[in-house]
């Protein structure tokens, strides 16, 4: 085992010393060249379109639970509150749901002739960041006594008790016979996306959802990119790995803490108004304990910390979810004669897949470089033993 | 190293603000440093501690005063004679309350003496654990039907065919506890905290979707052995139901018993030895793996107890139990201070109350809300629990 595990390292370092030193950005760019191109592989409303968006959507969530769970230590098993709120915001701000106001900015002609509040969907985006964002930080401020486990309680108790706000939110009375949410039933006929110009979004043709979800996935991508090697990002890694440390070394730790809590939760917020806008209803029952363990799922099936790995998680374990179970693999249990659907026990798949992740490779698919020398501690002084043998050369890590 | 690294220091870990003021006795102050700025620094420190009692104090007793109050001087609708709503003014109703809420935190106890075993002794939060107990619900009413437990049986055969159902329904969870622990936790051991907890939420989400698989989605009915809703008798008008018996009858022996082991017994020395210091106890002569494998076969044992208890109870069952019933447990072992027996058994209690007070005043559907919030509200004043301070004692 450990003879073929040196014999991979050597032959990646192999790989790694013949290809260009711009090999990454080459590989970058043509992926993201692919994503672009992709929707033209595929007729506008297929199946596979659909679980693509999904599982965008899946990725841009993950990266923002990346920012609390991987860069910043913080295990938030609330990340379901976010988007909660962010399917609200979009509730609020983009349907005749508080049907007393008549608020109208830059919406379809359509829209703009209906009840309720209607922004453009933009603006409901920047909308849901900035709720969310300021949720995050409420949510974190109780947990800045706290380590490890404890905050990962408290973040649970808060998304739950979002949760259950959700679903009760019809006997919350706001004024004028107005609710605060709709409950199980569901804010429903949610404005679609529309920018002048381009007309709105329908569910006919999916095309431009997918590019406006892969235009935000760019953008936090890069966002999460320039964070990880700034100053701020730094510090989080700094609190990650000794927060004592970190604190000596004058580093806020109550700023930095909440700024992870918040970013990462606007991110869930963007994501979480594109899906009430995508599925053209906001309704309490998507927002499930379940649903905070599925990304966080993504997170660690990528790789903790990993930005790469965030985005290869989401889409993955978005895949898994929308295409494979259910319309590749979803009678495969029949064809065993048994007798259930494998979408029944997609959580327990996922379950498995999480407990399989971390007894094999605990370190995720592609993970962060730190976080793989602290994880495979054996491993580093396997390595150093080769580095001195002479002629094996440096090593990967 | 990881040894180390994991159990000795729960209490400064955890408390970092609170345990170095705490600890500062006021001679040791004065002389690390006698300059006069310590002295506001330690009052702030008092203050904050003492909010943290107190307010944590004032937060649990605020709902049944209130409540109690507002019984007695509004009063509440008892029932109807002749179309018209009876009203008392009394505290039967909080007494109902009461008996109900502590009957049914009698079982959260169970499980949150599970949770707080396991914390105490490798800082895991087992969160399988809770789907543990629907497993033991879920065994215990399969082995009614298979000893053809059903409502027609006498008295002595009810009596006789629980108990066997307790004992192999122990076994089984305590045994499915212990096999979690050897695959899911024990590789991981070396590996930082997150992993054990993402593999515990893992085999949570298994266990699930095994109990789904089992009896459906939905809630199912199971035969009321006992006639759990009739009252036995009544105390000061406040009826005793069947089933708030049978609990505490479970309940109280099981607690005693695990109470007697941890602090009598060589292998419960042996726990308690681990939960110190895991490194030290090793070098004793402890195998502390072995040591850990009992604890997780202690706490399934008492989730398996509580699962049939809860069946007896609810009477009915649903895979969606367990998930429900191991939040609100282990709200109770850290609003108890966990690694601390008694302090869950007390934390169960008062949750209980809590939630039947929620229940019957607010509404079932706000229950998990209140319960919640009186969880974050723990964490805010008074992170290690009521009796936190015994942490490394009690195993």
């Amino acid at each position: 085992m450990n003879e073929l595990r040196a014999q991979l390292r050597e032959w990646r370092a192999a790989v790694q010393k013949r290809l260009p030193p711009w090999w990454s950005r080459a590989l970058a760019g043509s992926l993201i060249a692919l994503g672009i191109v992709l929707p033209f592989l595929f007729p506008s409303s297929s199946g596979f379109m659909n679980a693509t968006i999904i599982a965008v959507t899946y990725a841009v969530m993950s990266l923002g639970l990346n920012v609390v769970v991987g860069f910043a230590g913080l295990l938030d098993l609330g990340y379901v509150a976010f988007y909660a709120l962010g399917a609200y915001s979009l509730g609020w701000f983009g349907s005749g749901f508080f049907f007393k106001a008549r608020v109208h900015v830059l919406v379809s002609p359509v829209a703009s002739t209906l009840p309720g509040v209607h922004l453009n969907f933009i603006l409901v985006l920047i909308g849901a960041a900035a709720i969310c964002a300021a949720a995050g930080a409420l949510i974190g401020l109780p947990t800045l006594r706290l380590r490890g486990d404890y905050i990962a309680i408290v973040t649970l108790a808060f998304g739950e008790i979002i949760g259950v706000v959700a679903v009760n939110g019809q006997s919350v009375h706001v004024g004028g016979g107005m609710t605060l949410t709709a409950g199980n039933l569901g804010i429903s006929a949610v404005d679609a996306p529309y920018f002048p110009g381009i007309g709105s979004f329908n569910l006919l043709n999916l095309r431009p959802w997918y590019w406006l979800i892969f235009g935000i996935l760019l953008v936090v991508l890069f966002v999460n990119l320039r964070l990880r090697d700034s100053r701020l990002g730094r510090a989080w890694v700094a609190l990650r790995e000794d927060e004592v440390a970190a604190v000596s070394m004058g580093i806020p730790i109550v700023r930095t803490k909440l700024l992870a809590y918040s970013i990462g939760a606007a991110f869930g917020g963007v994501s979480g108004a594109f899906f009430g806008s995508y599925y053209t209803e906001v309704n309490a029952g998507q927002f499930q304990f379940g649903f905070s363990i599925f990304i966080l799922a993504m997170v660690i099936i990528g790789g903790l910390g990993s930005i790469w790995g965030a985005v290869v998680g989401g889409l993955a374990l978005g895949y898994i979810n929308n295409y494979l179970i259910p319309d590749v693999l979803n009678g495969l249990p029949g064809k065993f004669g048994l007798n259930f659907q494998l979408t029944q026990v997609e959580f327990g798949i996922f379950g498995f897949l999480l407990v399989i992740m971390m007894v094999l490779r605990p370190q995720g698919l592609i993970p962060e470089r730190r976080r793989r020398l602290e994880l495979t501690a054996e491993i580093v002084a396997e390595d150093a033993q080769l580095a001195e043998v002479p002629g094996t050369g440096g090593d990967a890590t | 190293m990881e040894g180390a690294r994991c159990a000795p220091s729960t209490s400064i870990k955890l408390h970092q603000h609170a345990a170095p003021i705490l600890h500062t006795g006021t001679v040791e102050t004065r002389t690390i440093s006698p300059s006069p700025p310590v002295a506001p620094l330690r009052r702030l420190a008092v203050v904050r501690r003492s909010v943290g009692r107190w307010g944590l104090i004032a937060a649990l007793a605020a709902l049944p005063i209130y409540y109690g109050i507002s019984d007695l001087t509004h009063g509440y609708q008892a029932g109807f004679v002749a179309g018209h709503a009876v009203i008392h003014h009394d505290l039967s109703k909080l007494g109902f309350n009461f008996a109900a809420g502590l009957s049914n935190g009698a079982i959260w106890a169970l499980i949150a003496i599970g949770y707080t075993l396991v914390y105490g002794i490798i800082e895991l939060i087992n969160f399988a654990h809770g789907d543990v107990f629907m497993i033991g619900s879920f065994t215990a009413v399969g082995l009614w039907g298979t000893l053809g437990l059903g409502l027609t049986t006498g008295a002595l055969g009810v009596i006789g065919g629980l108990i066997v159902t307790l004992i192999i329904t122990m076994i089984v969870t305590g045994s499915l506890n212990v096999l979690i622990e050897r695959v899911g936790y024990r590789p991981l051991r070396g590996a930082p905290k997150l992993a054990p907890l993402i593999t515990a939420v893992g085999f949570s989400f298994i266990l699930q979707n095994v109990g789904l698989l089992w009896r459906g989605g939905s809630p199912q009915s199971v035969p009321d052995l006992i006639r759990a809703q009739q009252p036995a008798f009544t105390i000061a008008g406040v009826p005793i139901l069947r089933g708030y018996i049978l609990a505490f009858a479970v309940t109280v022996p099981l607690v005693f018993g695990l109470t007697w082991f941890i602090n009598q017994s060589r292998a419960g020395r042996a726990m308690r030895a681990t939960a110190q210091d895991p490194e030290a106890a090793r070098l004793m002569g402890i195998n502390v793996n072995a040591t850990i494998s009992l604890t997780f076969l202690l706490g399934g044992m008492l989730a398996g107890a509580a699962g049939l208890v809860y069946a007896l109870y609810e009477t009915n069952v649903w895979y969606f139990q367990g998930f429900e019933a191991g939040l609100i447990a282990f709200t109770a072992a850290v609003m108890g201070g966990i690694g601390n027996v008694r302090g869950a058994v007390l934390g169960g209690l008062i949750i209980g109350v809590i939630q039947s007070l929620a229940d019957s005043r607010m509404g079932p559907q706000w229950t998990e809300a209140v319960v919640f919030g009186y969880l974050i509200a723990i964490m805010v004043l008074r992170p290690r629990g009521l009796l936190g301070e015994e942490t490394r004692e009690a195993g």
